[in-house]
């Protein structure tokens, strides 16, 4: 035998770039494992089935019948949110510029006497002394009477001070401190176009400027006045963290009003008007406003400000998009599985050898591997996602539920943004898979880290402060993500999962992506120089 | 590129075990070279290192004069069955060679060839899982040459395999030794490359005990001996031990030679004049070169062992 003069030389060319080729290649693996490509679809049916027919499986009752009979009415701000908008309000017209200056000297309320009873239902008898911290009283001025209008109010508070408050989510605080006789706050509002400027003053000479608001729907004649309000006062049946229920508590708020003047009014008259009556709170003979010695007293019941969920604040039942996102964590659970087997079992079968012999340069083949599990699931929790925000606001109005409306672009964050923490904990599954290379233990990890506290949040099994630190420091954060409407300080509602997380939805998914670009670089790291 | 696996003094450490000990040969174009030994004498370190699986403590592993990492596309230098098992039972074995061969940029055409030339192609569409250890070791090959390699190296392939199997796989390591590719093959029993090899590797306790070529192997073998059928048993045992042969009477009037090779044997009994029936030359197997070789090298004995050199 004789060595060959010639060397062989291949017959196989190629030209696309190595990089594309290893993500085709790891796509290849993935699409011809049936088990896997099933799974995947298993996980998006789970996450809308469990979703959309377990949280929503009982229509809600009422006295007009169940179900969609149920579904209330609810006036949104100019936001697009849903509004609660009741309040006593003696009014004039405003047809252009002006101001409306008052002196409030008192401000007492009335709760029901039975916890947990409803104002409505027990009348003047069933009443005692008592103010909630957000009843409000104080002068207003609104482009219209409708529900929903835009406006921009001064106000003294039961526990919160003075305040300015405008279309409904804005909150500036002004002085602090409960009014009195001998301690009265003087308010003013002053009007010049759709631009409303507000001040308060302790002494009624020395002003101080609380806050601009710009007001676009604010044109020609408006409404300016004095008002009065109440807000249901919700009582959490635990003091857990998450949407335990709990029960309402009509109120009723009295505001005693002097040195009342309007520059720029037309009738001189005040008219006054039951703005919502019975939306929220009480609408009894108590409701109303008396004009004595100069002095203008106005009782009112309800709130003007924004809904929030868990029905914390409203007298029908509210769910958020995210109330159809609970079957995420199911589907996340597979992805995971996928997503670390994508890695393990190719340790376990010693396929990995091949994979790299294939692909010497490791960084890069981990890089695929990513790419292919990060848009698999992103795709799958984008698809799961869509189908439960959209079936399901459709299944929960049918419900008799009230879907707290939000803007086409939240609604787009969420759903993509469920298919980002899909995708990036499956990086993170991955990640770990490639440190750890047993599939059972890096599963485990990885809804340790992710699943548990979550669950943990959302059954409300952690004291508050607790279940909050979890649901910031743990890959968990992510799920803030799914938040759709924000939660409001000048609210008392009840902010937890699955409607509310501590942190805003990108900072939470910034936490998920800080620990899954960790592990990746650790990954990485050790993928590199380990032997194989 | 040149068709060659250079290994230089490769050493590493695997805890307290010497996996490699300055392990070093070339394998040449052209040719089939055996990589023999006993089991832990490093042949599956060594490929390893070869394919930057593992890293080596020390040496370095070349292929046509570049480190595996360099290379652009690797499964088109060197192509490597490693282990037959290492599949995904869930997965057909076309669309195993698919994914590797996308890695390569290669085409679907290309699997097909392969698969063709392994003779799996009637059940390339069955799950690997359900494959016998012969049939993977085919889909190993398969993928071994997916990238058409001018070097291949191969583990064991002859494992698991039956009788057929065995005569396909020696013809199809000859062919592409034929065609001018470098054919490294491991076995851990040398009867199974005696008629494929042209060179042998003998390792042995992580280091080569041996690297010549087959013919010149088994020519030094200690175990060539002539077969002597003679009436004349005690005058041609006089005669022969006199020349200096170790002479044994294995019959009534026959004797066992060695030390003289056969035409020797001739001579001297004709200036003895001494008549004889038959004189045959009982050439030593390549299985007894082996053995003599890795006498002292097989890991686990009990006596303390020498190390055995044929250079």
């Amino acid at each position: 035998m004789t060595a060959a003069t010639t060397p062989y030389r291949t017959s196989q060319r190629s030209v696309s770039d190595s990089f594309a080729r290893l993500v085709h290649a790891e796509w290849t693996k993935f699409r011809t494992l049936r088990g896997w490509v099933l799974a995947v679809i298993a996980a998006v049916v789970l996450i809308d089935v469990f979703g959309l027919l377990v949280v929503n499986s009982g229509g809600i009752q009422c006295s007009q019948g169940s179900g969609a009979a149920c579904l209330p009415s609810v006036p949104t701000g100019p936001g697009g949110e849903a509004v609660n908008d009741s309040f006593y309000f003696v009014r004039q017209p405003l047809p252009g510029a002006g101001s409306l200056t008052v002196q409030v000297t008192s401000l007492t309320g009335m709760i029901s006497a039975q916890t947990g009873g409803f104002i409505g239902q027990h009348g003047p008898a069933g009443l005692t002394t008592g103010l909630v911290p957000w009843a409000k009283a104080g002068i207003i001025i609104a482009a219209s009477t409708r529900q929903g209008s835009a406006y921009a109010a001064m106000m003294v508070t039961g526990s919160h001070g003075v305040r300015m408050q405008y279309d409904y989510t804005s909150d500036i605080a002004g002085l602090p401190g409960a009014v009195s006789a001998a301690a009265p706050a003087w308010l003013r509002l002053v009007r010049s176009g759709d631009t409303i400027t507000g001040y308060d003053s302790a002494s009624g000479s020395r002003w101080t400027q609380i806050g601009v608001a710009h007001l676009p729907g604010l044109t020609g004649t408006v409404q300016a006045g004095l008002f009065a309000a109440s807000p249901l006062e919700f009582t959490p049946n635990f003091p857990s963290y998450g949407e335990s229920g709990g029960s309402l508590t009509g109120s009723l708020a009295t505001g005693v009003f002097d040195h009342v003047r309007l520059q720029g009014g037309v009738t001189g008259g005040w008219t006054g008007q039951n703005i919502g009556r019975g939306g929220a709170g009480y609408d009894g003979p108590l409701i109303g406003y008396r004009q004595a010695g100069g002095k203008l007293t106005v009782t009112g019941s309800g709130d003007i400000g924004p809904v929030v969920s868990g029905s914390a604040n409203t007298s029908y039942d509210t769910v958020t998009i995210a109330d159809h996102l609970l079957g995420v964590f199911i589907g996340l659970v597979i992805l995971v599985v996928i997503a670390a087997m994508f890695i393990t079992v190719e340790y376990r079968r010693g396929l990995i050898r091949t994979t790299l012999a294939a692909s010497p340069r490791r960084g890069r083949l981990l890089a695929a591997k990513a790419v292919i599990v990060g848009l698999v699931t992103f795709a799958a929790g984008s698809v799961a996602a869509a189908i439960a925000v959209i079936v399901g606001k459709v299944v929960s109005r049918g419900g008799g539920a009230y879907v707290l409306p939000v803007g086409a672009l939240t609604e787009v964050r969420v759903i993509l943004g469920v298919g980002a923490l899909l995708a990036v904990t499956a990086v993170l599954a991955l990640s770990i898979g490639t440190v750890l290379r047993r599939s059972v233990v890096t599963v485990a990890a990885v809804i340790i880290a992710l699943v548990l506290p979550y669950i943990l949040g959302v059954a409300g099994i952690l004291p508050a402060a607790a279940a909050q630190w979890v649901l910031r420091i743990t890959p968990a954060a992510a799920f803030a993500i799914e938040q759709s409407v924000p939660q409001y300080h000048q609210v008392i509602g009840q902010y937890g999962p699955p409607d509310y997380f501590p942190l805003a939805p990108w900072a939470g998914f910034a936490v998920l992506c800080g620990y899954a670009a960790a592990s990746l670089a650790l990954a990485a790291w050790l993928l590199r120089r380990r032997d194989v | 590129m040149e068709a060659t696996i250079e290994v230089a003094g490769l050493r590493k450490r695997f805890g307290s075990a010497l996996a490699l000990d300055g392990m070093t040969f070339t394998v040449q174009p052209g040719q089939v070279t055996g990589f023999v030994g006993p089991n832990g004498a490093g042949k599956t370190t060594t490929m390893r290192v070869i394919l930057g699986l593992d890293a080596p403590d020390a040496g370095r592993a070349l292929i046509g004069g570049q480190s595996y990492p360099k290379l652009r596309r690797p499964l088109s230098q060197i192509g490597a069955l490693l282990d037959a098992a290492a599949v995904q039972p869930g997965r057909t074995a076309r669309n195993h060679l698919l994914w590797l061969a996308h890695s390569q940029g290669m085409s679907r055409r290309r699997v097909d060839q392969v698969l063709e030339q392994a003779g799996l192609a009637s059940v390339a569409r069955r799950k690997a899982g359900g494959y016998s250890l012969g049939m993977r070791q085919r889909l190993g090959i398969a993928a071994a040459m997916l990238g058409d390699p001018p070097v291949l190296m191969l583990d064991e392939p002859f494992n698991g395999m039956d009788p057929e199997g065995i005569v396909w796989m020696r013809g199809f390591l000859r062919s592409l030794a034929a065609e001018g590719r470098a054919v490294l093959v491991s076995s851990h029993l040398m009867s199974e490359l005696q008629d494929t090899a042209d060179h042998l590797v003998v390792a042995g306790r992580g280091k080569v005990i041996a690297d010549a070529a087959v013919a010149d192997l088994i020519a030094a073998a200690s175990g060539d001996t002539v077969l002597l059928r003679t009436s004349g048993r005690v005058e041609a045992m006089t005669a022969l031990t006199h020349a200096g042969a170790t002479v044994a009477a294995t019959g009534k009037d026959t004797l066992t030679i060695s030390g003289l090779a056969a035409g020797q044997v001739v001579t001297l009994l004709n200036q003895a004049g001494i008549g004889f029936s038959e004189v045959a030359a009982h050439r030593a197997s390549l299985e007894q070169a082996y053995m003599d070789l890795t006498r002292d090298a097989v890991e686990f004995r009990a006596q303390p062992a020498q190390e055995g050199t044929v250079r």
